[in-house]
């Protein structure tokens, strides 16, 4: 009974961890079928992809920067889902906090970068926070669904941008020159985002979207606000009945969501070559759709700060990755999207299995456990009886 | 100001308004099927964007805008089966899943546009059909019977899909599936069929959407639906899961729209200004969600998969 358990368990969790890789090869061999009806050799272009992603240091220095939007914007999501509730407004939430944060820094003098950095990256947090607070109050207050309010924000947070970058906030200098290009001017270098080993691409924001994931695991799972987000997302009643301030515990889930979506947005911006903010139009062109990704990131690493982090390592490779192949054998960049698309319908569709393969796992354990007990125990209870439900765990669940 | 209260401007504006509702329309109605089974589809617009391809596409080779509808339901069918099989069958969670098929659609329908077509080429649009005897009407016949077929085949849908949900086996067997699927289930009720059916049914009329628009424009280009896809989902929810209320919705927006087209053409608003205007749907949408989400309840299933004996 025990070894059956242990063998059930072990199996369970070790197909669990394996689910969502088999969705993301599912979407590339689809992927791989596309090429080859574009004319495109698919070996050739999966070997430049894993090149392109992970072959070289200005390759892993590139998979590092494109995983850090996600791996903020998946903490963010993650907070928010184990609130039970659903943020699909990253993008907005992106937008929202580059805005605020460059306005900040546009209106600020030259201050040293000590104060100033600090300052326009909290720009971004309250920015974010803002964009995320809005939907979170409507749904508590008003019980306005929030997959719908925050896509209309999203819709609202580039019109905004595409204003205030082609008129209130452009560079004078692309007035002057009558090229109009929307965009700010050079922000101060007070505000650029130190370089890590002192040269090359490679900024703090990486390091930062890492720390947050830790502040997130530490915030969830070891503090009494943590406790009460995922108190009220288990069970709304159950919380309302221990006491719990459930309306405010969902407008606080929202905002940390929110938050954490800001600072990715004002590191893109401050992390940018350029160092500026530029809109193409779209927010897709701001955020490389990093509000819509993260999420498959957060969903990859199980809902789980910690795991988020290799998980958007792993995303934002196939993303840098896709770049290089499309580079390679020449088709257009739509490609990366439509598979970008393919890959999150492959993982979300597949998370269901996942998780009915990790409840199986640990209602193995806790039968092993009780039977373990019964055994050491001959007054135990009969291992075959039905466990009561745990109460909330105050450890981490491992994915 | 003045130069948009003349007869000529306010009738074109009130005409363009229906003519822009008609998309949104056939989109929404067809999203409030798959909700009051209990699906939340938020793919539409990658839907609507790939039939507005496919639409495009078959009246550029052939001239035939049938056809270009014909195939805007096909790939719509096809794409309604797969959001189908996504969220009916592997049960994914909605919120999510959307997104990717709008994505897919959004890069998809770039994709092979490019490598199909390349440079934007205008195709022939609908050809009119005045109601006879209607048409001649002073102020109403220019606003409400000049239009092209596909205007008046979506506004027929509204009494339609009414009969339907409201008075028919089928329509009862969407309800119930949408508000207590269990006790469906018990009756004998196929949930899943249902939704399968109300899913494919949506995804029909948002691929139809997307070609009547392209079709309507005469042309295609990237991101040719511009969030229509969205604000159609949102419509369902303004319309309290009523087609005459998603109607009222679509109008509304249509109207909007139109406005805001005018008043840019005439000048009154400046073009630094037309972004800000470009927010107008989605702030109406959200203070619009706000005051219905205090009235009216969403099918209590919403968004929720089934499992038997779960």
């Amino acid at each position: 009974m025990t070894t059956a358990g242990n063998a059930l368990r072990v199996r369970s969790r070790f197909v669990a961890y394996l689910v969502p890789i088999a969705a993301v090869l599912a979407a590339l061999l689809l992927g791989a079928i596309m090429l080859v009806l574009l004319d495109a050799d698919p070996i050739e272009g999966f070997k430049a992809m894993f090149q392109g992603a992970f072959g070289s240091a200005d390759a892993l220095t590139a998979t590092a920067l494109k995983a850090t939007p996600l791996l903020f914007v998946g903490v963010g999501i993650t907070i928010a889902f184990r609130a039970n509730v659903i943020n699909i407004g990253g993008e907005g939430q992106m937008v929202a906090g580059g805005l605020l944060a460059t306005g900040v820094a546009l209106g600020l003098p030259d201050w040293p970068a000590v104060i100033m950095l600090p300052t326009v990256l909290i720009a971004g947090l309250i920015g974010g926070a803002l964009w995320g607070a809005v939907p979170g109050a409507l749904k508590a207050y008003y019980g306005v669904n929030e997959i719908l309010s925050t896509i209309m924000l999203n819709v609202v947070a580039v019109q905004l941008m595409n204003f205030l970058l082609r008129g209130p906030m452009i560079d004078p200098g692309e007035i002057e020159r009558g090229t109009r290009i929307p965009q700010t001017a050079r922000l101060q270098e007070g505000a650029d985002l130190p370089l890590l080993f002192g040269s090359g691409r490679l900024h703090i924001g990486p390091l930062l979207a890492v720390l947050s994931a830790i502040a997130a695991y530490i915030l969830l799972w070891r503090t009494p606000i943590g406790y009460r987000l995922r108190a009220v997302g288990q069970s709304k009643d159950a919380a309302q009945y221990a006491g719990m301030p459930v309306k405010r515990t969902i407008v606080l889930a929202m905002t940390l969501s929110g938050a954490l979506c800001g600072l990715a947005g004002a590191v893109l911006v401050f992390g940018s070559e350029s160092h500026r903010m530029v809109t193409d139009g779209s927010t897709a062109g701001f955020t490389g759709s990093a509000g819509f990704n993260g999420i498959v990131a957060a969903l990859f690493g199980g809902l789980h700060p910690l795991w988020t982090i290799p998980a958007s390592f792993l995303f934002g490779g196939l993303l840098v990755g896709g770049n290089a192949l499309q580079r390679a054998v020449q088709v257009p960049t739509a490609l990366i999207l439509a598979l970008n698309g393919l890959i999150v319908v492959f993982v979300v569709a597949s998370d269901r299995y996942r998780r009915t393969l990790q409840e199986r796992a640990s209602e193995a354990e806790t039968a092993a456990r009780l039977a373990a007990e019964a055994a050491a125990t001959p007054t135990g209870p009969p291992p075959d009886a039905t466990p009561p439900e745990p109460p909330i765990d105050t450890r981490a669940e491992p994915p | 100001m003045s130069q948009f209260f003349t007869e000529a401007v306010l009738i074109a504006t009130v005409a363009s308004g229906i003519r822009l509702a008609v998309p949104l329309l056939l989109a929404s109605l067809g999203e409030t099927y798959g909700q009051r089974s209990g699906v939340l589809n938020l793919g539409v617009d990658g839907i609507m964007l790939l039939g507005a391809f496919g639409g495009y596409y078959a009246v550029l080779e052939t001239g035939n805008v049938w056809l270009g509808l014909l195939v805007g339901i096909g790939i719509g069918i096809l794409l309604g089966l797969a959001t189908a099989l996504i969220s009916v069958t592997l049960r994914a969670e909605q919120g999510i899943s959307g997104i990717g098929v709008y994505l897919f659609g959004l890069g998809m329908s770039d994709l092979l546009f490019q490598r199909l077509v390349g440079t934007p080429t205008p195709i022939s649009k609908f050809p009119k059909l005045d109601i006879p005897g209607l048409s001649d009407i002073p102020w109403l016949g220019e606003m409400l019977f000049q239009h092209s077929i596909i205007v008046y085949v979506a506004f027929g849908l509204v009494p339609f899909s009414m009969f339907v949900i409201n008075r028919t086996v089928f329509g009862m067997k969407i309800r119930s599936v949408g508000e207590n699927p269990e006790a469906a289930d018990s009756l004998g009720v196929s949930v899943a069929k249902v939704r399968y059916a109300t899913v494919t049914i949506g995804g029909m009329l948002a691929g139809v959407a997307g070609a009547a628009l392209a079709i309507d424009l005469g042309i295609f280009q990237q991101n040719l639906t511009n969030a229509q896809g969205f604000i159609a989902i949102a419509l369902v929810y303004f319309g309290a899961w009523r087609p005459l209320g998603v109607m009222a919705g679509a109008l509304l927006y249509g109207f909007v729209n139109a406005l805001v087209l005018q008043f840019k053409t005439l000048g009154i608003i400046p073009q630094s200004w037309s972004d800000i205007a470009a927010m107008a749907p989605a702030v109406i949408t959200i203070l619009a969600l706000v005051v219905v989400a205090r009235r009216f309840r969403q099918p209590a299933a919403l968004t929720k998969p089934f499992t038997r004996g779960a």
